[in-house]
């Protein structure tokens, strides 16, 4: 268990060396911070002054382990648009990503596993094809053209015209295809409660719910093909596998041997996957906060990008880098205690 | 040869026992005998999922001489005939059958020459991520030992992050240095270098896998025993027989390819708007969607996601047919 820790520390301390350089070499050769922090009219004398004074014109080594040194004591740098450490902007913009990417996950979890079971047990039925061939589709869908739809259909509204609709069964069908809208489609609220420090929620109440609803959909649209395609086919697996067929013929519950013996063994690459696709997930609040004007990391880290803040630019690098290498070890932490044939040594990592 | 065949579906590897024989047959026969056109003759969705991906790469090619507008051309553009509807929508013109845009261009004109910049730089991405992924492949499968760690080491380190947010990142970061106006001026080939760079190691990992496979086998050992330098072993002898997973992966790729060249138009790191694909169309016309001109934003989307549906679907086709269990880790 020792080793494993240690490698897998290892290994995350090495990652986040390559992202920091990678982090600094951006911010040491990106765009003027000068231009970006004073106006026009401000003279020549003046900026090459206020470089002196941020340490622009010291070597790359040393403005490196400036940076480095920083960053290890939370220090992020200043944020050139906000005027305050990059670190502050971020964290008052965790909370609504962080609550987005929760929305989305328990959309996703409370729908694949059953979707996932179902298409499995019963893989010629009309419903779990369907289920497929919908799975397929949302595959092919990129995430800020269901966010689009979405706002069209549910935030606009849709009126239907294909049908005549003079006759009656024509108005009933273009009733029953149109759509009414008035979801909300922009930001999270007015209306959030607030829990501690920067962090105000959106589910505390009905209209903050309600914001929610289709920035959430949108964003779990994207993973819950790929989640319902990879539970159906790792339970189809484990039916064939000896100890299902002995369940059976011992004489078990059908339900029993469902969800307790082979929904276990099923669930334990869904983790592993899983738990990387929530990594995967923070690329895909970028899309959809775009989308929703949702104030999150992604619309921030999109709007740095515009204004050419850097020193944003690169916190936002290092949090994402920090999230994502935490998650991945994690995951892998989960499965070896979970999962008792692998052994937490380091040569079976 | 003819009257000694029967029909193909019979015996579908007729043709290789021929070529176990010593005979010549040629390629076109080689394949009209094969499983894959055998299993294709038989379903009717994979072919019509051809035909319209095939119908879409035409129309796109031919867009200037097919589209009726050029949607570049500023003296064909009215702006009194902005934000029309398409044909079945009241207060259409039967001139622009998919309607207008917000600057009165013609939507099947750019649709046309949108769906073309998405396809060469889909195209173009994948070309450039097989050749970086075969290479890295070959290396850290045949080479092993540091190779191997290396190379593999840097794939995962890439794949743990997602591809698409290594091409945002990427976008920003050139885009950052280049300033806005060059990046829009080289944004195809910049486009394609940063796809291409973002999606390699799927490319690697499938390729290593398969060289480790065959790695084992007497033709390569042979092949060693006569003093053939690794790069012939490698590029001729290995590399060929490595080619159904990488043909399969390539069509996902392409359709990964086109979704992450337009989810980066789409948050402006993509293609400008004077030259657009698929991406900025919808980007562009997304601001008109609270005007309730939904048709500019919403029919290129459509159209995205047919383009990809269908690749997608050739894609699950042909890994059923193929089935290579190799690459499945």
């Amino acid at each position: 268990m020792a080793a494993f820790l240690i490698k897998r520390l290892g290994h995350a301390i090495l990652v986040m060396l390559v992202i920091s350089l990678v982090a600094f070499a951006i911010q040491n050769n990106l765009g003027d911070p000068i231009a970006s922090m004073v106006g026009q009219s401000v003279p020549e004398s003046e900026r090459a002054a206020l470089r002196e004074q941020l340490g622009l014109n010291d070597p790359f080594i040393t403005q490196y382990l400036r940076f480095a040194a920083g960053a290890l004591q939370g220090d992020l740098g200043n944020s050139y648009f906000y005027r305050e450490p990059a670190l502050d902007v971020i964290l008052r913009h965790l909370p609504a990503t962080l609550e987005l990417v929760f929305a989305a996950s328990l959309l996703i979890l409370l729908l694949s596993v059953p979707i996932g079971v179902f298409a499995a047990i019963k893989p010629r039925s009309l419903l779990s094809r369907a289920f497929m061939s919908v799975s397929i589709l949302g595959i092919s869908v990129p995430v800020f053209l269901t966010a689009i739809v979405l706002i069209q259909l549910y935030s606009i509204g849709m009126q239907f015209t294909l049908f005549p609709g003079d006759t009656g069964w024509g108005a009933w069908l273009n009733g029953l295809l149109s759509t009414q809208g008035g979801l909300p489609a922009f930001g999270r609220g007015n209306q959030l409660v607030h829990i501690v420090g920067s962090w105000w929620t959106n589910f505390a109440s009905l209209d903050g719910l309600r914001h929610l609803i289709l920035p959430a959909i949108s964003l779990a649209s994207i993973m819950l093909p790929l989640f319902i395609r990879l539970i159906r086919a790792e339970m189809l697996e484990v039916l064939q596998s000896e100890y299902v067929r002995f369940a059976r013929a011992k004489g078990l519950h059908l339900r029993r041997i469902y969800f307790l013996h082979a929904l276990k063994n099923t669930m334990l690459p869904v983790i592993t996957v899983g738990g990387v696709q929530i990594g995967t997930m923070v690329a895909y609040t970028i899309l959809t906060e775009t989308v929703f004007q949702w104030p999150g990391m992604g619309l921030m880290f999109l709007e740095a990008i515009n204004r050419s803040d850097i020193p944003l630019i690169t916190a936002y690098l290092m949090i994402v880098g920090v999230i994502f290498v935490v998650t991945n070890t994690l995951v892998d932490l989960v499965y070896g205690l979970v999962n008792p044939t692998v052994k937490l040594t380091g040569s079976a990592a | 040869m003819s009257e000694s065949n029967p029909p193909p579906s019979a015996t579908p590897d007729k043709a290789l026992e021929q070529v176990a024989a010593g005979e010549r047959v040629s390629r076109l026969k080689l394949l009209r005998e094969s499983y894959l056109y055998y299993s294709f003759k038989r379903d009717i969705g994979v072919q019509l999922c051809l035909l319209i991906f095939a119908l879409m790469v035409l129309a796109a090619l031919f867009a200037p001489w097919i589209a009726p507008n050029d949607p570049y051309d500023l003296t064909q553009i009215d702006i009194m005939s902005s934000e029309l509807p398409p044909f079945w929508v009241d207060g259409s013109d039967p001139r622009f059958p998919l309607g207008t845009d917000a600057q009165g261009r013609d939507m099947l004109s750019t649709i046309l020459y949108g769906a073309r910049v998405s396809l060469i730089i889909g195209f173009g991405a994948v070309a450039l991520q097989a050749l970086i992924g075969v290479v890295f492949g070959l290396l850290a499968g045949y080479l092993g030992g540091r190779v191997d760690a290396l190379l593999m080491r840097l794939a995962d380190v890439q794949l743990s992050f997602s591809t698409l947010m290594v091409a945002i990142i990427v976008g920003a970061i050139v885009q950052a240095s280049f300033g806005r106006a060059t990046y829009s001026s080289y944004a195809v080939a910049l486009l394609v270098v940063i796809i291409g760079l973002a999606e390699w190691p799927q490319y690697a990992r499938t390729v290593r896998a398969t060289v480790l496979a065959e790695k084992g086998k007497e033709y390569v050992d042979a092949a060693r025993v006569i003093g053939l330098p690794s790069r012939r072993i490698m590029f001729r002898h290995i590399l060929p027989n490595a080619m159904s997973p990488i043909f399969v992966i390539s069509t996902v790729q392409i359709a990964n390819a086109i979704i992450s060249e337009a989810a980066l138009s789409f948050l402006g790191l993509g293609m400008p708007e004077t030259q657009p694909s698929l991406g900025s169309l919808i980007r562009s016309g997304f601001d008109y969607i609270q005007s309730g001109s939904w048709w500019i934003t919403l029919l290129p989307g459509a159209v995205l996601v047919v383009l990809v549906l269908v690749i997608n679907l050739l894609g699950d086709w042909l890994r059923d047919v193929m089935n290579p269990r190799l690459y499945k880790n």
